[in-house]
């Protein structure tokens, strides 16, 4: 037998056994503005209504890929969880039509201060999320190494922390084999592939595969998918204080206009400009 | 007010941003304790003006990188408010400590300021990839971390205490295999200037020409989503809103038109220059300085005026 044919023999034969688990796999997502939108301030705040689009935030997508690849191999039910208003229930429906089985959407209403903003802060929606995590007694949870709104990258590490539970992030991979999940981050040579020991947190960088896309039958099954939703009083959680006001939202300062140059033949003098004017040269 | 720091290193010396995190707190007309994780740069800490004592805390967690382990082994040293560096295990880091002591976390500040009277602080931080500035008001004690090259550095001068505290903590990571393929070129989040290159470079064959810049010049070289995603650039190197945000002295994009999720990466450069064939591009809008002309052109004349003046 040649080599490649009884290296995928092995292959199949470790997948074989793996096969069954019934893994329950937790994928955190979460909806933000499409990274094309236009954000809109109006009044000091960012204008949600004004959204053209929303979307589920891009390195949300690698994680649930990666679920979906482990759930290929080991077998169970992948638990797509969100924390918002009612519109990212579309995003759990999406998420159902390429293969999430289970579908958690967790509501809020959030604390207000004495002004009546609202805000939660993300510790208490990590709060939230490992509470849900643990009612659907999940063995790995997987989400994006950040969100495309707030850019933040806390609910990863901070779920780890409150499920006292192994976090790594910038992962591009994760794998599972005979009871160890693997997976391949950054190091300060190169990357470096890392095991963990029971429920971890991986947080995903822009991940390796390609993401799979919905075919007609998926997006059928995925509209007749049932949304369980839960508030936080039937996780049995008390998101505490305000802690954090939001004051205001405002468009970046402009910059004043730059000095524009037609043709390379200005090359030099911009150059000397850069080390003469901006003196970053 | 209490303010801690947690020094951030390259492995033997502080990293540039451990001097903004203490500035940032002298600006507040505060004093920092400076925690140096296993040890590492304690007496370049105890040096530096502004810092009251420095805490050298050693132990085995520090040997591989589980953000679970360092925050268990640094968190019983802070005290008041924790300010780290926004860079990736910083952020890691500083997750795990606020959700450990119950209180909130703020990433990527970009200004700090005490509000009168002892009521809290206030903070801004770019928020939706820079499409807008949060402004935020916190009352109780938090974690924050520091966007790097948002804040004055602190100058060195003093001779501070150090304290050095053995901690343990469980790590929960292996490593079983280092796959070595790091690049021999800077990275772009580390470097005070970057060329980048997108679209109208034609192919990635021809970032061989951006390479030559960057090697007069001491630059990282980037990339636009686009030649990441249709031309297979390694991803570390994309600048936008999801790669890299930078925040470089001098930001040169070469053939980038300019796309919202580009601007989002890079636009609090402190100088961008554009090179762009097309006068209309959207990156002129925020660029300092532009050249309309194609990459071919703009490129050579560019090497040679900065091999010039580097001569």
């Amino acid at each position: 037998m040649l080599n490649h044919q009884l290296v995928k023999l092995k292959h199949e034969i470790q997948f074989g056994q793996n096969r069954g688990i019934n893994m329950n796999i937790a994928v955190l997502l979460k909806q933000v503005p499409d990274t094309t939108a236009k954000i809109t301030i109006s009044g000091g705040k960012v204008d949600a209504n004004s959204v053209s689009k929303w979307s589920m935030s891009p390195y949300d997508e690698y994680a649930l890929e990666s679920g979906l690849q482990i759930k290929d191999k080991t077998g169970g039910n992948l638990i797509a969880i969100t924390f918002g208003p009612e519109r990212t229930k579309k995003m759990l429906t999406d998420a159902a039509a390429v293969g999430a089985d289970t579908l958690v959407h967790i509501s809020d209403e959030g604390v207000r201060n004495e002004k009546n903003s609202f805000y939660i802060d993300s510790t208490h929606i990590q709060k939230l999320l490992s509470a849900a995590i643990k009612k659907y007694e999940a063995n790995v949870v997987l989400c994006g190494k950040q969100a495309a709104d707030t850019n933040s990258g806390s609910t990863g590490p901070g779920v780890a922390e409150l499920l006292d539970s192994a976090c790594v992030t910038l992962v591009s991979e994760v794998n599972y084999l005979d009871g160890t999940f693997t997976a391949l981050r950054p190091s300060n040579t190169g990357t470096e592939k890392v095991s963990v020991n029971g429920i971890s947190v991986f947080a995903f960088d822009k991940g390796s595969s390609e993401l799979r896309r919905p075919n007609v039958r998926g997006i059928m099954m995925a509209k007749k998918k049932v949304i369980e939703s839960i508030t936080s009083e039937d996780l049995g959680v008390d998101v505490g204080d305000l802690r954090v006001n939001l004051d205001s939202q405002t468009p970046p300062p402009e910059k004043a206009a730059g000095q524009k140059f037609e043709g390379a033949e200005h090359v030099p003098i911009v150059v000397l400009k850069l080390r003469n004017e901006a003196n970053v040269i | 007010m209490i303010f801690t720091i947690l020094a951030e290193t390259n492995g033997t010396d502080l990293h540039p941003t451990t001097y903004q995190l203490i500035g940032s707190v002298s600006s507040m007309g505060c004093k920092s304790i400076v925690i140096c994780p296993n040890g590492i740069a304690a007496e370049e800490a105890a040096n530096i003006e502004g810092v009251e004592k420095v805490i050298s805390v050693v132990g085995d967690c520090f040997d591989i990188f589980d953000g679970g382990a360092w925050a268990t082994a640094l968190n019983s040293v802070c005290e008041g408010y924790i300010l780290v560096s926004a860079t990736p295990n910083g952020r890691e880091i500083s997750a795990r400590i606020a959700a450990m002591r119950n209180v909130p976390i703020i990433q990527d500040i970009v200004s700090i300021s005490v509000v009168a009277e002892d009521q809290g602080i206030t903070v801004t931080r770019p928020a939706y990839s820079g499409k807008a500035i949060e402004t935020l008001t916190i009352s109780g004690y938090a974690v924050i971390t520091l966007r790097p090259n948002a804040f004055e550095a602190a100058n060195s001068g003093n001779d501070a205490p150090i304290n050095v505290v053995n901690q343990s903590a469980d790590i929960k990571i292996s490593i079983q295999e280092a796959i070595n393929q790091a690049s021999e070129r800077l990275d772009v989040t580390e470097a005070d200037i970057i060329i980048s290159g997108g679209r109208g470079m034609g192919s990635i064959d021809n970032f061989s020409h951006l390479e030559k810049i960057a090697d007069i010049v001491g630059a990282a070289v980037g990339a636009s989503r686009a030649v990441v995603d249709e031309w297979g650039m390694p991803h570390r190197m994309q600048v936008g809103q999801t790669g890299k945000t930078v925040t470089p002295s001098l930001y040169i994009a070469v053939g980038i038109s300019g796309a919202i999720q580009h601007l989002a990466g890079m636009r609090s450069s402190k100088y961008i220059l554009a090179i762009n064939k097309d006068p209309d591009a959207p990156i002129f809008g925020v660029a300092d300085y532009g050249i309309v002309a194609t990459w071919e052109d703009a490129i050579p004349a560019l090497e040679s005026a900065l091999s010039e003046l580097q001569a």
